[in-house]
Order: structure tokens, then C-alpha cells, then sequence
């Protein structure tokens, strides 16, 4: 079952085409600043830092595993259904990755509410899935869904980092803002727990990166 | 590559079983986990209503800071007898459930708590509807069965900002030490009072700016749920 357009040999398992299967998505071809996928998740979840860590595993976790199922079942998946059955490979991943939350994290479940369950329709999943999984060997494909859930992840702690120390004054839920900041006058910014704040921080994210990388500018 | 008719369906019908297994599987050894989750959090919030500082307490303790706490626990009826008297069994009624069913057959949930004082303190929870969903919570009242003890609100999704401050503190805080009957014994409960209840309101408090819905929501929880209450209120009050 190995497919005709790829090498047979053997490539070990950290070769430099896997390790840059892991690091593209952090930089280049990240997928929320780059390819401006799973956007709203990004803007949804990043109030705190707790969930967006927690969402941030939960969808690597999805990405890698169903990359990894999709991989292993390529050849036998008839082309015509192929977007129901990656469908329903990830909708049943997800569902599980719910439940494992509800039974173990339950207060952080109640704050990512359907957003778990919205992990199914994240264009990356998807994306993923066509892109690379269909086309590639499963181990390859498992690290590529690792670096794409990472680099997803990595923006989403980011943007959680500033909307909860600038909107609430706070990181992981602990005071970090000295006490004797707000009697001189400083006070948290209301705006940086709402959504429009969110786009904004990723605007700058997107900003800076491209700043910083020749290959992105256009 | 092109598979036949027969290939795809067959490839479908397997998927969807082994898919339905293992979710089965899943879903079935992790009940029990969720279910003590759902146990611990109604716990936690019966203690929140009264004034028992629950984020202090690990989640372990939780079931013993309870059973310290709330004694005894009745179902009641609309005509405010009592009719089931097992701790267990009213803990285990759902609310929502209850009031589903016609007025004559509902059983009422009430927990009560006593003091170091001796003074007993009664919980009743609540149930409503928000703007985007149900909204829910726990009133707990001196032993008058007048004054407002404490106070817990919770919410499935009402908008963050908003409707979802209802189980923030400054917004349940100012119910502590309202009355829900009038000094003539007519039940008025608690009014959430857009553009602010006046100093010295007996019975109403601030609604939420920009929240107007989920406050009316909650306005209209209490004096439902109360109502349903009235009787076993009036026979008891001294």
C-alpha cells in the first residue's frame, strides 16, 4: 500500500525534512498569521491563558491524530467521499477530545464551551487534512499536524498573554500588575477582554512578522 | 483512483460502526467522571449561596466542606408540605426537570445549612431563561424566610461583557440583605432595576448595563421560582 510518487527509502525519523515539517508552521507557513486560518477560535478563546493552552493542545492533539488516521487510510479512502470520511474522522476525534475534557478539566471545559466542539469546522483541521495527509506517509503527516497544531497553538498564547495581563492585569489567573500601579492611575483595559482587541493583537503579530521575514513580504 | 458503488458504501457503513464504537466506548467509560464533575460544581454552588468561600476549597473536599455545612435537605411541594425527606434523593432533583411537570406533582427542593450562631439558613435554587440560554442559581435566606443570605447566578452563554457578569461579584453581592416579601406579606421578590435600583431599595438591585434581557431574565427567575415557594415560606415565617 505505499504510494508510487513517493521514495521507498527508508528516511530516519527525525531527518531534516521532518524536523521542517515541525518548524514551518511556527514561522513561514504558520497557520493563523500566514495562511489566516482558525481565526475565530484565535479571537474566541484568547481572554485567558489557561484556555488557549488547553484549546491550543486539544487542537494539536485533533490535527496530529487525524493526520495520522487520514494518512494511514489514504489509499483506501474512494475519492468521492474522501471530505466525509476525513468529516467524520475528525468530528469523532473531537468528540472524544471533549469528553476527556469534561471528565478531567471540567472548569476549563465550561469556559471553552462549543469552541471544543467548533474544533471540527477549524479550517486548519481541514486544510491539513487535503493538503498533506491525503498526499503523504503517516509519520510524516502526524509531525506536520504537530508543527501546524503548535504553530496555531504558539499564536493563540501570545494573544492570550497580552489580552490577560493588559485586560485583566493577570497571567494564569495570578496578579502580576504591582498593586501600587493602579493608585498611581493605571488601570486594565476593558477593551483587551473583547474580541475586536483580539484581531487587533494578531493584526500586530501578522505586522511584526512580516517586518521581520523577507520570504512573507510581497 | 475510482472505487465502485458498492466499495463506497461498504467503506461508509464500516467507518460509521467502528466510529460508533469506539465513541461508545468513550462516552460510556467517562460518564462517571463527568457525572462527579456535574455533583461537585451543584455542591459548590449550594456552599457559594452561602457565603462559604468555595474557591478556597480544593475540589476533593468539596462532598465533606458539604456535608458540613448543609445539614438536612426537604422536597416540598406547591403547598409548601413537606414530602420527601431523604437528603440524598432531593439532592439528586433536577430542577429544570421538576418544573416541566404539571404544578401538583413537582417536588421542590429545599437545603438547609445551619450556623455556628444555631440559626438555620435555607437554600433554594432557581432556574430561567437568559437571552441566549437558560440561566440558573441559588438563593439561600435567613431563617425569616425574608431576608436574602446569599447569592449564586451562573449562565450557559450569555454574552461575555454583559449578560455574563450576572455570576460576577459585584452584581450578586448587593442581593445579600434584600427582602423578598413587602412588611404586608405580599411576595414581591427582587427587582433587577434598570438605571439602578434607589439607596435603601429593600427589594430590587442594579441591573447590568447593555444587559438588559439576561437581567430581566434573572428578575423573572427569582419571582417565579419564589412563587413556587410562597406557601412553605408563609407557613414557616416568623
Amino acid at each position: 500500500m505505499s504510494d508510487p510518487n513517493i521514495t521507498r527509502e527508508r528516511e530516519p525519523i527525525f531527518s531534516a525534512k521532518i524536523l521542517k515539517l515541525l518548524k514551518n508552521p511556527f514561522n513561514l507557513e504558520n497557520p493563523i498569521t500566514v495562511q489566516v486560518l482558525g481565526i475565530c477560535s484565535a479571537l474566541a478563546v484568547t481572554v485567558q491563558l489557561k484556555p488557549a493552552i488547553v484549546m491550543a493542545l486539544s487542537v494539536t492533539i485533533v490535527t496530529a491524530f487525524s493526520n495520522l488516521i487520514i494518512s494511514a487510510l489514504r489509499n483506501t479512502i474512494p475519492s468521492r467521499i474522501r471530505i466525509i470520511v476525513q468529516l467524520a474522522v475528525v468530528a469523532a476525534l473531537v468528540i472524544i477530545v471533549d469528553q476527556l475534557l469534561k471528565a478531567f478539566v471540567y472548569d476549563v471545559s465550561k469556559k471553552l464551551s462549543v469552541f471544543v466542539g467548533l474544533i471540527i469546522t477549524n479550517c486548519i483541521l481541514m486544510g491539513r487534512l487535503e493538503a498533506f495527509a491525503m498526499g503523504n506517509k503517516p509519520w510524516p503527516s502526524f509531525v506536520d499536524g504537530i508543527g501546524n497544531g503548535l504553530g496555531y497553538g504558539l499564536i493563540l498564547v501570545i494573544v492570550a498573554f497580552v489580552r490577560e495581563l493588559l485586560g485583566s492585569g493577570k497571567i494564569f489567573g495570578i496578579p502580576v500588575i504591582p498593586r501600587i500601579f493602579y493608585q498611581w492611575g493605571y488601570m486594565d483595559n476593558g477593551l483587551m477582554i473583547l474580541p475586536p482587541m483580539a484581531l487587533i493583537t494578531i493584526g500586530i503579530i501578522i505586522w511584526v512578522q512580516r517586518s521581520r521575514t523577507r520570504e512573507l513580504q510581497e | 483512483m475510482q472505487h465502485s458503488n458498492k466499495y463506497i458504501f461498504i467503506y461508509s457503513v464500516v467507518m460509521v460502526v467502528v466510529i460508533a464504537v469506539s465513541l461508545t466506548i468513550v462516552a460510556v467509560t467517562l460518564k462517571p467522571f463527568q457525572d462527579d464533575n456535574i455533583r461537585i460544581e451543584k455542591m459548590q454552588n449550594i456552599l457559594a449561596s452561602v457565603n462559604v468561600p468555595i474557591t478556597e476549597i480544593p475540589k476533593k473536599k468539596v462532598p465533606e466542606v458539604y456535608a458540613g455545612f448543609i445539614k438536612t435537605a426537604i422536597g416540598i411541594n406547591n403547598s409548601g408540605e413537606v414530602i420527601e425527606r431523604d437528603p440524598a434523593k432531593v439532592f439528586a432533583i433536577e430542577l429544570s426537570n421538576e418544573l416541566k411537570k404539571p404544578v401538583a406533582r413537582q417536588i421542590l427542593p429545599v437545603f438547609i445549612s445551619v450556623l455556628k450562631t444555631g440559626d438555620s439558613i435555607f437554600v433554594v435554587p432557581l432556574r430561567g431563561k437568559g437571552l441566549w440560554g437558560p440561566v440558573w442559581g441559588y438563593i439561600s435566606f435567613k431563617n425569616d424566610f425574608n431576608t436574602v443570605y446569599g447569592v449564586i447566578f451562573d449562565h450557559k452563554g450569555e454574552t461575555p461583557g454583559l449578560g455574563a457578569e450576572i455570576n460576577q461579584d459585584w452584581f450578586m453581592k448587593p442581593f445579600i440583605g434584600k427582602q423578598i416579601f413587602t412588611a404586608d406579606g405580599s411576595l414581591v421578590s427582587i427587582a433587577v432595576v434598570k438605571g439602578g435600583a434607589k439607596p435603601g431599595d429593600l427589594h430590587g438591585v442594579d441591573a447590568i448595563s447593555g444587559g438588559t434581557i439576561t437581567s430581566k431574565g434573572v428578575q423573572k427567575m427569582l419571582f417565579d421560582n419564589l412563587t413556587n415557594y410562597e406557601a412553605y415560606f408563609k407557613k414557616h415565617m416568623k
